[in-house]
Protein backbone atom coordinates (compact mmCIF):
# COMPACT_ATOMS: atom_id res chain seq x y z
CA UNK A 1 0.00 0.00 0.00
CA UNK A 2 2.64 2.68 1.15
CA UNK A 3 4.52 1.50 -2.00
CA UNK A 4 2.12 2.19 -4.46
CA UNK A 5 1.26 5.12 -2.88
CA UNK A 6 4.76 6.47 -3.20
CA UNK A 7 4.83 5.40 -7.17
CA UNK A 8 1.39 7.42 -7.39
CA UNK A 9 3.05 10.27 -5.86
CA UNK A 10 6.16 9.56 -8.07
CA UNK A 11 4.08 9.93 -11.15
CA UNK A 12 3.20 13.54 -10.47
CA UNK A 13 6.82 14.95 -10.25
CA UNK A 14 7.23 16.11 -14.32
CA UNK A 15 3.57 17.84 -13.44
CA UNK A 16 4.90 19.47 -10.04
CA UNK A 17 8.48 20.14 -11.52
CA UNK A 18 6.34 22.07 -14.54
CA UNK A 19 4.87 23.89 -11.68
CA UNK A 20 7.24 25.01 -10.08
CA UNK A 21 9.21 25.95 -12.34
CA UNK A 22 6.76 28.69 -13.95
CA UNK A 23 6.97 30.29 -10.01
CA UNK A 24 11.32 30.17 -9.09
CA UNK A 25 12.79 30.83 -11.79
CA UNK A 26 15.98 28.50 -10.88
CA UNK A 27 16.25 25.11 -11.69
CA UNK A 28 17.57 23.82 -8.50
CA UNK A 29 15.02 25.88 -6.42
CA UNK A 30 12.39 24.39 -8.20
CA UNK A 31 13.60 20.54 -7.65
CA UNK A 32 14.34 21.38 -4.56
CA UNK A 33 10.79 22.38 -3.41
CA UNK A 34 9.47 19.30 -5.58
CA UNK A 35 11.26 17.20 -3.71
CA UNK A 36 10.45 18.44 -0.34
CA UNK A 37 7.02 18.20 -1.25
CA UNK A 38 7.21 14.29 -2.70
CA UNK A 39 8.99 13.94 1.26
CA UNK A 40 6.20 15.89 3.04
CA UNK A 41 3.34 14.15 1.09
CA UNK A 42 4.99 10.45 1.82
CA UNK A 43 5.07 11.79 5.46
CA UNK A 44 1.57 12.75 5.84
CA UNK A 45 -0.27 9.85 3.53
CA UNK A 46 -2.93 10.00 6.29
CA UNK A 47 -3.71 13.60 5.20
CA UNK A 48 -4.65 12.72 1.60
CA UNK A 49 -6.96 9.58 2.95
CA UNK A 50 -10.70 10.21 1.61
CA UNK A 51 -9.71 13.01 -0.56
CA UNK A 52 -10.91 13.07 -4.25
CA UNK A 53 -7.46 14.21 -6.22
CA UNK A 54 -3.92 13.01 -5.34
CA UNK A 55 -2.41 16.05 -7.85
CA UNK A 56 -4.62 18.73 -6.03
CA UNK A 57 -3.75 17.54 -2.90
CA UNK A 58 -0.08 17.38 -3.89
CA UNK A 59 -0.19 21.04 -5.67
CA UNK A 60 -1.66 22.30 -2.40
CA UNK A 61 1.48 21.31 -0.34
CA UNK A 62 3.79 22.45 -3.60
CA UNK A 63 2.21 26.25 -3.61
CA UNK A 64 3.32 26.48 0.56
CA UNK A 65 6.66 24.88 -0.29
CA UNK A 66 6.65 27.44 -2.86
CA UNK A 67 6.28 30.35 -1.03
CA UNK A 68 8.47 29.28 1.70
CA UNK A 69 11.26 29.61 -0.82
CA UNK A 70 10.65 32.79 -1.78
CA UNK A 71 10.47 33.89 1.76
CA UNK A 72 14.20 32.30 2.71
CA UNK A 73 15.28 34.11 -0.64
CA UNK A 74 13.55 37.34 -0.26
CA UNK A 75 15.20 37.59 3.70
CA UNK A 76 18.09 37.38 1.66
CA UNK A 77 17.79 39.67 -0.65
CA UNK A 78 16.35 42.08 1.88
CA UNK A 79 19.02 44.55 2.24
CA UNK A 80 19.02 45.50 -1.37
CA UNK A 81 15.07 45.53 -0.85
CA UNK A 82 14.64 49.38 -1.37
CA UNK A 83 14.09 49.73 -4.82
CA UNK A 84 14.94 52.86 -6.43
CA UNK A 85 12.80 52.13 -9.46
CA UNK A 86 9.83 51.52 -7.62
CA UNK A 87 7.14 54.20 -9.92
CA UNK A 88 7.39 52.34 -12.73
CA UNK A 89 8.31 55.29 -14.50
CA UNK A 90 9.77 53.34 -17.91
CA UNK A 91 6.16 53.55 -19.01
CA UNK A 92 6.02 57.37 -18.66
CA UNK A 93 7.41 57.65 -22.71
CA UNK A 94 4.19 56.17 -23.65
CA UNK A 95 2.15 59.47 -22.49
CA UNK A 96 2.31 63.00 -23.07
CA UNK A 97 2.80 65.68 -20.57
CA UNK A 98 -0.86 65.58 -19.89
CA UNK A 99 -0.89 62.04 -19.57
CA UNK A 100 -2.60 61.20 -22.61
CA UNK A 101 -1.43 58.69 -24.98
CA UNK A 102 0.97 59.36 -27.39
CA UNK A 103 -0.68 56.98 -29.42
CA UNK A 104 -3.44 54.98 -28.62
CA UNK A 105 -3.14 50.71 -28.08
CA UNK A 106 -5.18 49.32 -31.06
CA UNK A 107 -7.62 46.43 -30.34
CA UNK A 108 -6.52 42.73 -30.26
CA UNK A 109 -7.79 40.58 -32.67
CA UNK A 110 -9.95 37.57 -31.07
CA UNK A 111 -7.45 37.25 -28.72
CA UNK A 112 -9.27 34.36 -26.72
CA UNK A 113 -8.59 32.30 -30.07
CA UNK A 114 -5.14 32.43 -29.36
CA UNK A 115 -5.18 30.92 -26.07
CA UNK A 116 -5.80 27.71 -27.95
CA UNK A 117 -2.61 27.87 -30.40
CA UNK A 118 0.56 26.48 -28.55
CA UNK A 119 2.35 28.82 -30.50
CA UNK A 120 0.79 31.67 -28.82
CA UNK A 121 1.30 30.05 -25.49
CA UNK A 122 4.92 29.65 -25.88
CA UNK A 123 5.53 33.56 -26.93
CA UNK A 124 3.61 34.12 -23.89
CA UNK A 125 6.02 32.38 -21.92
CA UNK A 126 8.96 34.04 -23.25
CA UNK A 127 7.26 37.83 -22.60
CA UNK A 128 6.90 36.31 -19.00
CA UNK A 129 10.97 35.16 -19.64
CA UNK A 130 11.58 38.57 -20.42
CA UNK A 131 10.10 40.41 -17.03
CA UNK A 132 12.31 41.63 -14.44
CA UNK A 133 13.78 38.97 -12.08
CA UNK A 134 11.05 40.57 -8.91
CA UNK A 135 8.69 41.94 -11.19
CA UNK A 136 7.78 38.24 -12.47
CA UNK A 137 8.01 37.09 -8.98
CA UNK A 138 5.13 39.55 -7.72
CA UNK A 139 3.12 38.65 -10.69
CA UNK A 140 3.30 34.78 -10.88
CA UNK A 141 2.74 34.50 -7.23
CA UNK A 142 -0.49 36.26 -7.78
CA UNK A 143 -1.71 35.17 -11.12
CA UNK A 144 -0.01 31.35 -10.84
CA UNK A 145 -0.01 30.85 -7.68
CA UNK A 146 -3.19 32.30 -7.05
CA UNK A 147 -2.21 34.64 -3.88
CA UNK A 148 -3.89 37.78 -2.24
CA UNK A 149 -1.84 40.99 -2.94
CA UNK A 150 -1.41 41.47 0.98
CA UNK A 151 0.29 37.81 1.18
CA UNK A 152 2.64 38.98 -1.57
CA UNK A 153 3.59 42.40 -0.46
CA UNK A 154 4.23 40.37 3.13
CA UNK A 155 6.49 37.40 1.32
CA UNK A 156 8.46 39.74 -0.52
CA UNK A 157 8.83 42.42 2.50
CA UNK A 158 7.04 45.45 0.20
CA UNK A 159 4.69 47.95 1.00
CA UNK A 160 1.19 47.21 -0.83
CA UNK A 161 1.79 50.41 -3.21
CA UNK A 162 5.04 48.75 -4.02
CA UNK A 163 3.01 45.54 -4.59
CA UNK A 164 0.93 47.22 -6.91
CA UNK A 165 3.88 48.76 -8.58
CA UNK A 166 5.47 45.19 -9.45
CA UNK A 167 2.05 44.18 -10.63
CA UNK A 168 1.29 47.15 -12.93
CA UNK A 169 5.01 46.58 -14.27
CA UNK A 170 4.67 43.56 -15.12
CA UNK A 171 1.35 43.68 -16.73
CA UNK A 172 2.22 46.94 -18.76
CA UNK A 173 5.12 45.46 -19.96
CA UNK A 174 3.54 42.22 -20.67
CA UNK A 175 0.93 43.54 -23.01
CA UNK A 176 3.70 45.71 -24.68
CA UNK A 177 5.42 42.30 -25.42
CA UNK A 178 2.36 40.13 -26.57
CA UNK A 179 1.51 43.35 -29.00
CA UNK A 180 5.17 43.23 -30.16
CA UNK A 181 5.53 39.54 -30.71
CA UNK A 182 1.68 38.37 -31.78
CA UNK A 183 -0.69 40.43 -32.18
CA UNK A 184 0.47 43.70 -33.52
CA UNK A 185 2.08 41.43 -36.07
CA UNK A 186 -1.22 39.45 -36.71
CA UNK A 187 -2.88 42.66 -37.42
CA UNK A 188 0.49 43.66 -39.92
CA UNK A 189 -0.14 40.73 -41.85
CA UNK A 190 -4.00 41.13 -42.20
CA UNK A 191 -3.21 45.00 -43.38
CA UNK B 1 -15.18 64.57 -9.78
CA UNK B 2 -10.99 64.75 -11.09
CA UNK B 3 -10.76 63.46 -14.15
CA UNK B 4 -8.38 60.74 -14.90
CA UNK B 5 -5.73 60.97 -17.37
CA UNK B 6 -4.94 57.79 -19.32
CA UNK B 7 -1.87 57.35 -17.57
CA UNK B 8 -3.70 56.70 -14.37
CA UNK B 9 -6.32 55.04 -16.17
CA UNK B 10 -3.82 52.06 -16.68
CA UNK B 11 -2.88 52.03 -13.17
CA UNK B 12 -6.73 51.58 -11.18
CA UNK B 13 -7.19 49.01 -14.40
CA UNK B 14 -4.10 46.84 -13.26
CA UNK B 15 -5.16 47.72 -9.45
CA UNK B 16 -8.87 46.35 -10.06
CA UNK B 17 -7.25 42.78 -10.48
CA UNK B 18 -5.71 43.11 -7.10
CA UNK B 19 -8.21 45.06 -4.84
CA UNK B 20 -11.36 46.21 -4.59
CA UNK B 21 -11.81 49.95 -6.10
CA UNK B 22 -13.76 52.45 -4.50
CA UNK B 23 -17.03 53.80 -6.01
CA UNK B 24 -15.37 56.75 -7.44
CA UNK B 25 -12.57 55.31 -9.07
CA UNK B 26 -14.83 53.28 -10.40
CA UNK B 27 -17.36 55.80 -11.90
CA UNK B 28 -14.23 58.16 -12.97
CA UNK B 29 -12.70 54.71 -15.02
CA UNK B 30 -16.11 54.26 -16.67
CA UNK B 31 -16.71 57.92 -17.47
CA UNK B 32 -13.29 57.98 -18.94
CA UNK B 33 -13.74 54.49 -20.87
CA UNK B 34 -16.55 56.07 -22.73
CA UNK B 35 -14.44 58.82 -24.18
CA UNK B 36 -11.25 56.65 -24.19
CA UNK B 37 -10.98 53.73 -27.31
CA UNK B 38 -7.01 53.14 -25.78
CA UNK B 39 -7.71 52.79 -22.64
CA UNK B 40 -10.70 50.40 -23.44
CA UNK B 41 -8.29 48.23 -25.45
CA UNK B 42 -5.93 48.23 -22.49
CA UNK B 43 -8.07 47.27 -19.90
CA UNK B 44 -9.77 44.15 -22.46
CA UNK B 45 -5.84 43.54 -22.44
CA UNK B 46 -5.15 43.47 -19.09
CA UNK B 47 -8.13 41.51 -18.46
CA UNK B 48 -7.36 38.87 -20.59
CA UNK B 49 -3.87 38.07 -19.82
CA UNK B 50 -5.31 36.87 -16.42
CA UNK B 51 -6.90 34.46 -18.61
CA UNK B 52 -3.81 33.80 -20.61
CA UNK B 53 -1.89 32.99 -17.81
CA UNK B 54 -4.16 30.73 -16.03
CA UNK B 55 -4.27 28.87 -19.56
CA UNK B 56 -0.51 28.54 -19.56
CA UNK B 57 -0.46 27.33 -15.43
CA UNK B 58 -3.25 24.96 -16.97
CA UNK B 59 -1.24 23.68 -19.55
CA UNK B 60 1.18 21.38 -17.65
CA UNK B 61 -2.51 19.39 -16.37
CA UNK B 62 -3.03 18.40 -19.63
CA UNK B 63 0.11 17.40 -20.89
CA UNK B 64 0.78 14.79 -18.18
CA UNK B 65 -3.19 13.54 -18.13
Amino acid sequence: MAADFRSQIENQRAYLLRYASMQLRNPDAAEDVVQETLLAALAGEAGFAGRSNLRTWLTGILKHKIVDAIRRASREHAVEAGDPDADAGEFDPLFDERGHWREAPDAWESPDRALEQTQFLAALQKCLEGLPARTAEAFMMREHLGLETGEICKELGVTSTHCWVLLYRARMALRQCLEASWFGASRAKRT
Amino acid sequence: MKLLSCKEVTRLVSQRQDRALAIGERVALRLHFAICEGCRNVNAQIDFLRRAVRRLSERGDEENR
